[in-house]
């Protein structure tokens, strides 16, 4: 089967006033995929995102949603996808039990509310009112009400800013649950660890225009291609071996710990056979690759945090 | 079309009652200082005679039921303020809820709990106030529904547009209180200047408050029927305004 992107977004434009929040953006996510938009606030991620939602119109440009125009055919399409948005709230004093049964009176098809409950860990904040609810609390209960209608995509807006690393941690494996029951994400982060460890395809968008699309994979070896060996050893000769190693650009040291710079994927297979032929002794050893976050500073001169 | 309007009202009288202080404040306050009032000048009128001022006969009843409906009016603007400020309004819009939806759930429940008030005021009133036997009490009720639903519009207008919720209960008193002035209720609109004459004819105040004391000494609705046609007018214009302007966020 080839594979038919769900979403299709062409060179989309977005003016607010005179300032431009996004500019010939174009991409497609897979069926099946988690696919995320990177880049830090104010890139005009959530813009794109609701163009694609229909919440937005954008000015210019074509966006395709399972095979529906999102402004025309909105109606149609909010029965089939899921959303999250960011900063989202819901009434103070509504029970968690209460919304996700509202949530289900509106779809037609609308799936069992308690055992999404169940689900998302929230069994007994099921008549809890909203407003006393953690904040990793409030998003399970986004991400079920975003559930609530079985959708075929699923859009997740930010979704785990503010919350501690621990619930950060939990609310990933429930989107990974969600890919596992074969339903597209399209999430937005600038969390790049996040977009790391979470997403099948990212997209890196600076200033409303997309930089580069690719698994995170992809994109360190296509922009960060090199590598760094940390070594530490006493072996006053190591730093002349380890410059002998073919792919090895620079070696520096601190102490006894000794920096291994070069490019390339076998970098790392070249040290250690290095220290095996001239048994180098060695009481620490690690390897430093890359990062989504290195990328990002390289492609955009600066910082996602900026 | 209006899938989840049962719903959400429900919800949303169910999400009202359990703000104890705005229960209190929508439907307590208002029947204690009815009844304070009644104590403190209801046993120097006595039993009402027929000769009372036309302001304590006629126009009490009908200034209180305006100002009830005001303050309806006015929290109703302050919740789709608070709504829109705080996402809920952007979330509810993500979903096949219509805004006309959500704008009827919520004058359904400003609507129910401002007859429970008069309700409850009617009766605790019933010692000071008593209501003539020649009031048409259903037709009058009937005419106050009308009346809120008018008032309610263009508090409707001022909540599409209103910024934030801070920004929202100024504005609405702005716009509605002076209204009051100029509904007739207190000067006749004859004695007015002729430019705020002409304001006041541009205000359904105007004609909820003539049609209110109509059918209070049983003129029938015949006799107002102008006064019906303008309030129905008005509103849907009203109405169709604040539609055309309203904002999600």
């Amino acid at each position: 089967m080839a594979l038919q992107p769900v979403i299709h977004v062409d060179a989309i434009r977005k003016a607010y006033g005179r300032t431009v929040a996004v500019d010939g953006v174009s991409f497609g996510v897979q069926a099946g995929e988690i696919f995320g938009l990177i880049g830090p606030n104010g890139a005009g991620k959530t813009t794109t995102m609701e163009c694609v939602e229909g919440l937005r119109t954008a000015d210019r440009g074509t966006i395709s949603v399972l095979g529906l125009n999102p402004i025309r055919e909105v109606y149609a399409l909010q029965e089939r996808i899921g959303v999250q948005l960011q900063a989202a709230q819901l009434q103070k004093r509504i029970k968690v039990r209460e919304a996700v049964g509202l949530w289900a009176s509106l779809y037609r098809k609308p799936v069992d509310g308690d055992r999404l409950i169940d689900q998302l860990g929230l069994s007994d904040k099921r008549n809890a009112w909203f407003m006393t609810l953690s904040g990793g609390q409030k998003q399970r209960l986004f991400i079920a009400l975003a559930l609530i209608n079985d959708p075929e995509v699923v859009f997740l807006d930010e979704l785990t800013t503010g919350l501690d690393p621990q619930a950060r941690r939990a609310i990933w494996d429930l989107v990974r649950g969600i890919r596992q029951r074969g339903k597209t994400v399209f999430l937005t982060t600038h969390l790049m660890e996040e977009a790391e460890r979470l997403c099948d395809r990212v997209a890196i968008i600076d200033h409303g225009r997309i930089i580069d699309i690719g698994s995170p994979a992809e994109l360190v070896r296509r922009h960060c291609p090199e590598r760094s060996v940390i070594v530490v050893t006493e072996d006053s000769a190591a730093a002349d071996r380890f410059r002998a190693i073919p792919q090895v650009e620079s070696v520096s040291s601190q102490g006894l710990a000794f920096t291994i710079r070069g490019r390339g994927d076998d970098l790392v297979t070249h040290v250690i056979h290095c220290l095996a032929e001239h048994r180098i002794r060695v009481t620490d050893f690690r390897t430093e690759l890359p990062t989504l976050e290195d990328v990002f500073l390289r492609l955009t001169g600066h910082q996602i945090r900026d | 079309m209006l899938r989840g309007l049962w719903k959400l009202t429900w919800l949303e009288v169910k999400i009202f009652v359990r703000e104890p202080l705005g229960l209190f404040g929508t439907i307590g306050l208002p029947v204690l200082v009815y009844f304070g009032l009644g104590r403190l000048i209801g046993p120097r009128m006595g039993r009402v005679p027929p000769d009372v001022p036309r302001f304590v006969s006629v126009d009490l009843p009908i200034f209180s039921s305006i100002l009830i409906a005001t303050s309806a009016v006015l929290s109703l603007v302050a919740i789709i303020a608070i709504y829109r400020e705080g996402g809920i309004l952007r979330r509810l819009r993500a979903t096949p809820l219509r805004p006309h939806t959500i704008l009827t759930a919520h004058v359904t429940v400003k609507l129910m709990f401002t007859a429970v008030t008069m309700i409850a005021m009617v009766l605790a009133g019933r010692r000071y106030f008593p209501v003539p036997a020649s009031v048409p009490l259903l037709s009058f009720t009937v005419a106050l529904l009308f009346s809120t639903l008018s008032i309610l519009s263009l508090g409707f207008l001022v909540a599409s547009v209103v910024p934030t919720a801070r920004f929202a209960q100024p504005i609405g008193t702005l716009v509605l209180y002076p209204m009051l002035g100029l509904s007739g209720l207190f000067v006749p609109l004859e004695s007015l200047p002729p430019l705020l004459r002409g304001v006041a004819r541009a205000l359904p105040l105007t004609y909820a408050v003539s049609l209110l004391r109509g059918i209070w000494r049983g003129e029938g609705w015949f006799a107002h029927i102008g006064d019906v046609a303008i309030l129905t007018l008005m509103f849907f214009a009203l109405m169709t305004a604040a539609a055309k302007v309203f904002r999600w966020e």
